[in-house]
C-alpha cells in the first residue's frame, strides 16, 4: 500500500490516520458539549479566589 | 546559513516570547493563577500547550535521527502518541481529573494524589520524587538547547547555557503557568507549521508520496551488515520479532514513551487548567492534530532522508552524518530545504526545547514549593507563589549542575529514566485515584514507593543502557548488568516495574480499609 510492503508499517500508518480521524470526530461531536453549568463548582471557584485573597493578606 | 539574518529572526523570536510572558506575569494575582494559569485557559492554548511540553528537541532530532537509522517503525510511537497520549488521557483521564482536582482544591499533580487520599505523606513523597528525577530530564533538554545555540551561533557553550536558562527562566518565574503556556502555545504552533512543510516538500521533493516509499522499500538491500544483524530489514519494514532492534523498538520507545506519557505530572497538570470539560473536548482535536503531525511528520520524513541522501550522494543518511544519530535531520535540513526554511527550523527546534523546559522547571518548582515545603513546614505560612518561585530557582540550578557534572552518557539517558521511573511509580495509583474506589490510602503509598523502588532497581542493575553509564552494578557486582540473558538488559524497566507497582497496588487495597464514603462522595462529587 502507497509503496509500503510491510503490513506492521502500513497498519500502523493507518491507525494513526483513524487514531487522529477519532480524536477529530469526537472534538467535533462534543464542540459544545461539557460547559459547567453546576453552579456548585462556579461558586467553589469564587471561595479559592477568596481563600487565596485571604491568605495572601494574611502573609 | 547568514548568522545575521538567523540573529535577528531569533531577537524577533524572543521579543514576542518576551510578551507573552510579560502577559502572563500581568495576568498573574494568586496561587491559582501561578500554578494553574486561573483555570481558564483557551482550549487552543492547553493542548498546543500539552503538545508543545510533550515534544522535545531531542523528540524530532532524536527520535527524526532514529528513524533515519532504522526507518518507519516508529509510526507506532505516533499512533500510542495520539491514542493514548491524547484520546485516552483528555477524554478517560483529564476530564475526570479537572473535576475530581477542583473537588479536592489540588494545584499540582502531587496535590491531587495527597488530597485524594488524605495523605501529605503521599504528597510530600511524590513532590520530592518529581522534584528529585526531573532535573536529569531537563538536564538533557537543557544541554541539548546549549549545545545547538553553540554550534549555530558559533559561541562559548557556558555563555549558551546561561543565555538559554536565564531567558526561561525570565518568563517562567514572573509568568507562572501563565506565562508557560501562553509562550507554549506560540512555540507549538512554530513546531507544526516547520513539520508540516517539511514532510510535504520532502515528499514533492521525492517524487510523491508512493514514489518515495517505493523507492525507499527498494532500498532495502543497502541496509548494512551490523543494523542487518540487530533485525533491521528496511525502512519502510517493521524490525524482525524478536530481535535486540525489536525489543528496543516495542518496549523502551513504543510502550516506554507512548504508555509513560499518562503519568507525566506536568501534562496532567494542564487538566486542571481549563474551566470545563467543554474545553477538554474541544482540546481532543487540536492536541490530535497537533501530535499526529509533530510526531508522525518527523518519523516519516526520517526514513525518508535515506532516499533523498542517497539520490544525492549515494550514501544512507547515518554515512552523511558521519554516525551521528543526532546530526542526520540537520543535515537533511541544510541540503534538502530552501534557506528561508532552515531559519523557522532553528526556531522550532529552539521552540521545542524551550517549551519543552519551561514546562520541567515549573513542575520543579511547585514540586519543592507547593507540594514539599509547604507540607514539611505545616505550621508557618509561605506565600506559595514566593516559595515556588524559590523551587523554579533550585531546579534550574540543579539542572545546570547535573547538565555540567555528570558524565554525557548518563545525561542523555535522562529522559528514560524520568519517563520510567514516573510510570511506574505514579501511573497505578493515578488511575486507580480515577476509576477505582477500593483504593487504600496505604496501597496508594505502597504502590508510589515499590514503583519508584523496582524501576530504579531496573535501571541501575538490569537495563543495560542506564546500569551501565551509572556504574553502581559494576561497583557492586563487577559486571555492567545482572541481566545476562536476552532480552532483559534491553527490557525497558517499565515492563518490569510497573507490574510490581500494580500489583502491589490491588494486593495492600484489598488487604487494607477502604477511603471512607463520606471523602469519596467528595472526591467524585459530579463524576459520573
Amino acid at each position: 500500500m502507497l509503496g509500503i510492503n510491510d503490513p506492521v508499517i502500513y497498519i500502523g500508518y493507518l491507525l494513526a490516520v483513524l487514531s487522529l480521524v477519532a480524536c477529530i470526530v469526537y472534538g467535533i461531536k462534543n464542540w459544545n458539549k461539557g460547559m459547567e453549568t453546576n453552579t456548585e463548582e462556579i461558586q467553589k471557584d469564587l471561595d479559592w479566589e477568596e481563600k487565596d485573597e485571604q491568605m495572601q493578606s494574611e502573609i | 546559513m547568514n548568522t545575521f539574518t538567523l540573529g535577528f529572526v531569533v531577537v524577533i523570536y524572543l521579543l514576542v516570547i518576551g510578551y507573552l510572558g510579560y502577559k502572563g506575569y500581568k495576568t498573574t494575582k494568586s496561587a491559582k493563577d501561578y500554578l494553574l494559569a486561573g483555570r481558564e485557559i483557551h482550549p487552543f492554548v492547553m493542548a498546543m500547550s500539552y503538545g508543545a511540553t510533550f515534544i522535545s528537541t531531542s523528540a524530532i532530532i532524536g527520535f527524526g535521527g532514529v528513524a533515519g537509522v532504522y526507518g518507519m517503525g516508529l509510526i507506532w510511537l505516533t499512533v500510542l502518541n495520539i491514542f493514548v497520549g491524547v484520546f485516552i488521557a483528555f477524554i478517560f483521564f483529564g476530564r475526570i481529573t479537572r473535576k475530581m482536582g477542583h473537588n479536592l482544591d489540588a494545584h499540582t499533580f502531587p496535590e491531587f494524589l495527597g488530597n485524594r487520599f488524605q495523605s501529605k505523606k503521599i504528597q510530600i513523597i511524590s513532590g520530592a520524587v518529581i522534584f528529585i528525577a526531573m532535573p536529569l530530564y531537563a538536564a538533557v533538554v537543557l544541554i541539548g538547547g546549549a549545545r545547538f545555540i553553540e554550534s549555530i551561533f558559533e559561541i562559548d557553550f557556558s555563555i549558551a547555557l546561561t543565555f538559554f536558562s536565564l531567558i526561561i527562566a525570565a518568563y517562567v518565574i514572573a509568568g507562572g503557568l501563565k506565562g508557560v503556556m501562553y509562550t507554549d502555545a506560540l512555540q507549538g504552533t512554530i513546531m507544526f507549521l516547520s513539520l508540516f512543510f517539511l514532510l510535504i516538500v520532502s515528499y514533492i521533493k521525492l517524487g510523491g508520496v508512493s514514489a518515495a516509499h517505493e523507492a525507499l522499500t527498494n532500498m532495502a538491500n543497502l541496509v548494512p551488515e551490523s543494523l542487518q544483524a540487530k533485525g533491521h530489514e528496511g525502512w519502510t519494514a517493521f524490525p524482525k520479532m524478536n530481535s535486540a532492534w525489536w525489543w528496543v523498538l516495542v518496549t523502551n520507545i513504543i510502550l516506554g514513551v507512548g504508555i509513560g506519557v499518562l503519568a507525566q505530572p506536568q501534562l496532567v497538570v494542564r487538566f486542571m487548567t481549563v474551566k470545563s470539560n467543554r474545553e477538554l473536548n474541544r482540546a481532543v482535536l487540536i492536541g490530535g492534530v497537533f501530535i499526529f503531525v509533530a510526531t508522525g511528520f518527523i518519523f516519516t520524513v526520517g526514513g525518508l532522508t535515506n532516499l533523498f541522501f542517497y539520490n544525492e550522494s549515494g550514501q544512507l543518511a547515518i554515512q552523511v552524518a558521519k554516525g551521528n544519530v543526532d546530526l542526520i535531520i540537520p543535515e537533511y535540513i541544510n541540503a534538502a530545504m530552501p534557506e528561508w526554511f532552515v531559519y523557522l527550523f532553528m526556531l522550532a527546534l529552539l521552540s521545542a526545547g524551550m517549551s519543552t523546559l519551561s514546562s520541567q522547571f515549573h513542575a520543579m518548582g511547585t514540586s519543592l514549593g507547593r507540594d514539599f515545603f509547604e507540607n514539611v513546614f505545616p505550621n508557618k505560612k509561605f506565600d506559595t507563589m514566593f516559595v515556588t518561585r524559590i523551587g523554579i530557582i533550585v531546579g534550574i540550578a540543579i539542572s545546570i549542575l547535573i547538565g555540567y557534572q555528570l558524565p554525557g552518557s548518563i545525561v542523555a539517558r535522562g529522559t528514560a529514566i524520568f519517563f520510567g521511573v514516573c510510570a511506574a511509580a505514579f501511573l497505578p495509583v493515578y488511575f486507580a485515584s480515577l476509576y477505582w474506589k477500593r483504593v487504600s490510602k496505604t496501597a496508594a503509598m505502597w504502590s508510589i514507593l515499590s514503583g519508584l523502588l523496582a524501576s530504579v532497581f531496573a535501571l541501575a542493575f538490569m537495563h543495560v543502557k542506564e546500569s551501565e553509564p551509572l556504574g553502581i552494578c559494576q561497583a557492586i557486582f563487577g559486571q555492567p548488568t545482572l541481566a545476562t540473558k536476552f532480552p532483559w538488559m534491553i527490557m525497558d524497566p517499565i515492563i518490569i516495574a510497573m507490574p510490581i507497582s500494580i500489583i502491589v497496588l490491588v494486593a495492600v487495597s484489598l488487604a487494607t480499609p477502604k477511603t471512607s464514603d463520606e471523602h469519596l462522595a467528595k472526591c467524585f462529587k459530579g463524576i459520573n
